[in-house]
């Protein structure tokens, strides 16, 4: 259903022994903050693979480490120690504006707080990753309204943020996410503003992208009837992984 | 990295959000932009004026003054004794290399009197080559010749003003005219040249061969005695040289020793012009450098406000960076948005600036001069202004950490 995607993305340099690559492998990493002196350790030599298609979950009550997590998976912290390598790439040697450039082709993401620009219409929201990587702005225009109408909002392209409904609002975001044909979608808590029916509608959405689009989405979430729509459970305690395993059907 | 009219886009419409901001930031720029143009205009105004003034005076042009006489220890004034004589300026012509000409003259105010019309002016004895060393053409007629000056005929060249007052409408060419009751016919009339640097009017005067002024209408103590000699050197740059020849020439011809003060003077108007054009130049540049003091305070208004706009927008700027913009597209977003609004108020100053120093011109009588390089200069220098106080908040910006940008409320 997401027509864009069956485009041929060049296969990244296998530098890794192992003949199968992971999409995520993150290896014994560990994130510590210091607070005015204080060592807190976020992340604890936390290890795991994700691989392509996969549709996981993360769970754990607040300040278990899931949102460091997040934030490394997602380029937008580096790790202590540890290796992260996305796609076979050891991500902790790159730079920031490398760090961007991922962000911008490989990684979408979907926040709690929807994150939209206000005074900005839904299709130009959308259009913003493609400002980052120099597309031309009629094809940025195409391939954001069909974008908007992968994600069900055909017609409401021209209409602000606070013009939407908050369902209406994170599909817009989805929609920004899938744009530039990422292969992953962190999405942060993305039902934690919406009430029960829209947060299934919204579940629904992710469900069928991952399915039908093969996209890797990673998703953090407090309810188990939302982490019941991926396929994998991993919980978090403490900075650790306390439990991995497969969703309860 | 972003293309520019995109992000040109995206800062417009930033700008359009808070536009009773943005209007008041350039409006430190429109005023800092007004004065800079105003004041250069008056400078260059001032330029113009005394540039004008030069050339109507005549180019590479030495005055030589009879000196003043010493009269049993009391010092006369300039020009009291009758030193100078039409075979000085003979002599000046042939024996100095680098002057042109020589006009020497002879003066005085004369009642002018045509029919039951007549003028007070000051008629000038001279020679034809006056009108070459004072760069001074005819409107009508033609000069005198050097045979009229030969013969000291009875001719004369009035001035577009004393014209005004003795003819009205009357061609005064070929007419007779009156000066100290002796006939004198019309031959030509001198253009109009306006007033000199000391504030006459130049055209307020009648040209008669030296001859004649010497004879017939100001009888002089001594034989060819003339009151001034006018000369021109061959080059500007041999201003100098000419001086230093004619002083020599004329020393010796005087017999005064290395010790004894001369008893004429020469004066370069030139030089003395130039010097007055460097000073209305230095005068423009200090007029432009404290105008472009607010200049540079409009600069930090700017800075201000895109600073507190980075602080604002600090959400808008993590969603950006999440979404994949580098430390120079979140740089070049801000750089743009202050440099659109400095070259904005610079061009609306360059318009205010331009017409409000011509109106302003236009009623207190100064002649304002807008140079295209004035402007030019003021939309150059806005620019800079909108990159300079512009890449602070910018870098500020593009330092933000993304997690905490998205986060803050």
């Amino acid at each position: 259903m997401w027509a864009l995607r069956p485009r041929k993305r060049p296969k990244p340099p296998d530098r890794r022994v192992c003949s199968k690559m992971a999409l995520i492998q993150v290896d014994h990493i560990t994130k510590v903050y210091d607070l005015g002196g204080v060592k807190v350790n976020a992340l604890n030599d936390v290890s795991v693979t994700i691989e392509q298609k996969e549709f996981v979950a993360i769970m754990g009550p607040s300040g278990s480490g899931k949102s460091t997590f997040m934030n490394i998976l997602g380029c937008l912290d580096q790790p202590s120690s540890g290796e992260y390598l996305l796609e076979g790439e050891a991500v902790s040697k790159l730079s920031g504006d490398q760090l961007a450039e991922i962000r911008n082709k490989r990684i979408g993401f979907v926040f709690q707080g929807f994150n939209l620009l206000s005074r900005t219409s839904a299709v130009e929201n959308v259009e913003l990753p493609m400002l980052y990587n120099g597309r031309p702005a009629k094809d940025r225009r195409e391939r954001a309204l069909l974008a908007l109408k992968a994600v069900g909002l055909e017609g409401r392209d021209h209409h602000h943020p606070n013009q939407l409904s908050g369902g209406e609002q994170q599909r817009v975001a989805i929609a920004r996410a899938i744009v530039n044909d990422s292969s992953i979608i962190l999405a942060d808590e993305p039902t934690g503003n919406l009430d029960t029916k829209t947060s299934f509608e919204i579940m629904n959405l992710f469900v069928r992208l991952n399915q039908e689009s093969h996209i890797t989405i990673v998703l953090v979430t407090h309810e188990s009837d939302i982490a019941k729509f991926s396929q994998r459970i991993i919980r978090f305690l403490d900075g650790k992984i306390i439990s991995d395993q497969a969703a309860p059907k | 990295m972003i293309n520019i009219p995109s992000a040109v886009k995206i800062s417009l419409r930033a700008l359009r959000v808070n536009k009773m901001r943005s209007g008041l930031t350039m409006l430190g720029m429109i005023i800092g932009v007004t004065a800079v143009i105003a004041m250069l205009a008056v400078g260059g105004g001032a330029k113009s004026m005394i540039g004008n003034q030069i050339a109507s005076m005549g180019s590479n042009l030495i005055i030589i003054l009879p000196g003043a006489s010493t009269s049993g220890g009391v010092r006369m004034s300039s020009g009291t004794t009758p030193t100078l004589s039409m075979k000085d300026a003979e002599a000046i012509l042939k024996s100095c290399p680098a002057v042109a000409d020589v006009a020497p003259g002879l003066g005085g105010v004369a009642q002018v009197v045509y029919r039951h019309q007549n003028w007070s002016t000051f008629v000038n004895g001279t020679t034809p080559s006056v009108l070459d060393i004072r760069d001074w053409s005819l409107s009508a007629g033609r000069p005198f010749t050097d045979q009229e000056v030969k013969t000291a005929a009875t001719v004369a060249l009035l001035g577009q003003m004393v014209v005004d007052n003795l003819f009205g409408d009357v061609d005064p060419v070929g007419q007779i005219v009156r000066i100290k009751g002796i006939p004198f016919q019309v031959i030509g009339v001198l253009a109009a040249k306006g007033q000199s640097i000391m504030g006459q009017d130049q055209d307020d005067t009648v040209f008669v061969p030296i001859t004649t002024a010497q004879r017939k209408l100001f009888g002089t103590a001594f034989p060819g005695m003339v009151r001034a000699i006018a000369v021109k050197a061959k080059t500007e740059d041999a201003l100098s040289d000419a001086e230093e020849q004619i002083t020599q020439l004329l020393k010796q011809r005087h017999h005064i020793g290395p010790n004894q003060d001369a008893d004429f003077s020469v004066r370069n108007l030139t030089s003395m012009m130039e010097a007055a054009q460097s000073a209305a130049n230095t005068m423009t540049i200090l007029l432009g450098a404290i105008a472009s003091v607010s200049l540079l305070v409009g600069g930090i208004g700017i800075m201000n406000i895109m600073l507190v706009s980075v602080t604002e927008r600090t959400r808008e700027i993590g969603i950006r960076m999440a979404v994949g913009a580098k430390t120079w597209d979140i740089r070049l977003q801000f750089i743009i948005e202050a440099v659109i609004l400095s070259l904005f108020g610079g061009t609306i100053g360059i318009l205010v600036g331009s017409i409000g120093s011509k109106v302003t011109g236009y009623f207190i009588g100064w002649p304002m001069v807008i140079s295209p390089l004035s402007v030019m200069l003021s939309f150059g220098f806005s620019a800079l202004i909108g990159i300079f106080f512009g890449f602070y908040p910018a870098y500020k910006a593009s330092l933000l950490n993304p997690i905490e940008a998205l986060r803050y409320e």
